[in-house]
């Protein structure tokens, strides 16, 4: 080990110092300038889905990484309903109209269409045949992409449940979901689909869901933002390309993996 | 320094003037690296957490920053383009700060900022002399006990910002991480005051280096020093 002592240390004339310090501050300039270039690339240069393309290439990655790593065993810690806080009201798409008036709809008559791969509809589902469904409460933090979260308890059936009915087809890699109008929409991977914790769920800390929070069903899953939480689902379709979904429209990473 | 430098350039009795190696070019490298990088992490990083406006600070109804300054870092509304800054160029600050620790450890330069447990006795000495209330500085190796501190407090807090990072970017796959930090809430709240320290070090390393004189930042980007040292010593 070199011993740090000056007397020990490499030396060089001031003479060699001047020429090699110049020479040290022009690699670093270069280097410098080529960073400008590279950021000037990714500021300027072609863009996908609202955020420099570069970008999007290493969300994709980041993706293909903990989609490797994730593991149906990693849970999220459950907590005792008592700690349950009142949910913040985001995310209004195909809930709430321009003028901010709730989208009507008939609970009476509400279906859930579920569909397969090629796009043919295998099934259409009343509320009730879903509640049909066993029954599970699940006390978690809910996470928001913002970066807030509250502890909520929701209650409803693990989707797997749900996926047990259409076998065949739910063996297709993406799980495509959408509100009755097509205001909002979203797409998920299957591996986090059938997470134990991911939901469809139709009460909220104990009462059955608002509007506002999704009535009268949605999606809860602790393994996606908040934003993969589709409220009011109307449509279910297993997929084997990703089908469209709002935020990765507008920027954000599509997988949105926690 | 410099002054009592230019007088004696010519060599006065037993002394010369002689660039002495202070920084390996890895070190020098690193070191630079990591200013655009954590400018770029920071950025982003406020682009994140200020995107909402009820998370964003405030002194009653005026925002943290002056509002010229949150235009000019178009912090409204960007929260999508920070995400995807902060989560790519993430990278380029966790290989450069394990390529870092590696070569510490490797090359045993961890021995300059890493203090001996019987140098802490010097930090009052030190602090004292810091800020000119004593005139004599404990006996040094290339850093005094306090900078040695700084350094490897620095150390230490990138290893915390990047592993609180993913706590936070995998919460639900690094559960048990989590836990660790104390929960959702709390790891972001390590990660943010982690951020403040950075900042925090920033400043006070700016305002040390320009203390120190030009010839301690030319130091960090040619490697080496002018010193006045003992003329038998000089290797030429």
């Amino acid at each position: 080990m070199t011993d740090k002592k000056t007397m020990s240390r490499k030396t060089m004339s001031k003479e060699e110092f001047d020429v090699r310090g110049r020479r040290s501050f022009l690699t670093g300039l270069g280097a410098a300038a080529i960073g400008m270039a590279g950021l000037t690339r990714i500021n300027t240069g072609p863009v996908d889905n609202n955020i420099p393309a570069p970008l999007r290439t290493v969300h994709e990655a980041n993706a293909s990484i903990w989609q490797g790593l994730f593991r149906e065993t990693a849970l999220e810690p459950t907590f005792d309903p008592s700690l349950a806080e009142d949910l913040i009201f985001n995310g209004r798409h195909g809930i709430l109209d321009s003028a901010g008036e709730e989208i009507p709809f008939d609970p009476d008559n509400y279906t859930v269409e579920i569909a397969g791969p090629d796009g043919a509809v295998l099934a259409t589902h009343t509320i009730d045949e879903i509640k049909a469904l066993p029954f599970v409460e699940m006390t978690v933090v809910h996470k928001c992409i913002e970066g807030w979260s509250q502890i909520v308890t929701w209650g409803g059936t693990p989707f797997s449940n749900l996926a047990a009915l259409y076998n065949d087809a739910a063996q297709a890699p993406i799980v495509g979901l959408e509100t009755p109008d097509n205001g909002y929409y979203v797409s998920l991977d299957r591996a986090s689909m059938l997470h134990p914790q991911t939901m469809l769920t139709w009460e909220l800390n104990g009462e059955p869901l608002t509007a506002r929070h999704g009535a009268p069903l949605r999606l809860s899953t602790p393994v996606k933002y908040g934003i993969k939480q589709i409220k009011r689902i109307g449509r279910i379709q297993f997929a084997d390309e990703r089908t469209p979904d709002y935020w990765e429209e507008r920027g954000y990473d599509w997988y949105a993996g926690l | 320094m410099t002054n009592t430098l230019t007088r004696h350039e010519e060599g006065a009795a037993n002394t010369e003037v002689v660039a002495v190696e202070k920084h390996p070019r890895a070190i020098r490298w690193m070191h630079w690296f990591n200013f655009p990088i954590l400018s770029i992490m920071i950025w982003s990083g406020l682009r994140i957490a200020w995107a909402s406006d009820f998370r964003q600070p405030r002194f009653d109804e005026d925002r943290f920053l002056p509002e010229e300054v949150w235009q000019l870092l178009d912090l409204d509304r960007s929260l999508a383009r920070g995400l995807a800054f902060h989560l790519s160029f993430g990278w380029f600050f966790v290989i450069n700060g394990v390529l870092y620790t590696l070569y510490l450890a490797l090359s045993g330069e961890w021995r300059t900022i890493v203090p001996k447990l019987q140098s802490v006795k010097d930090v009052p000495a030190t602090l004292l002399h810091e800020i000119g209330l004593r005139a004599e500085a404990p006996a040094k190796g290339q850093y005094n006990v306090m900078q040695q501190l700084a350094y490897s407090t620095v150390w230490l807090m990138g290893t915390v910002i990047v592993v609180t990072g993913f706590a936070i970017f995998k919460p639900t796959q690094l559960a048990w991480l989590i836990e660790l930090f104390g929960g959702y809430e709390s790891a972001r709240n390590i990660h943010f005051w982690t951020t403040i320290a950075f900042v925090g070090f920033f400043f006070v390393h700016i305002a040390q280096v320009a203390r120190a004189g030009f010839g301690t930042l030319w130091a960090m980007v040619t490697g080496y020093e002018l010193k006045e040292i003992p003329a038998e010593a000089s290797d030429d």
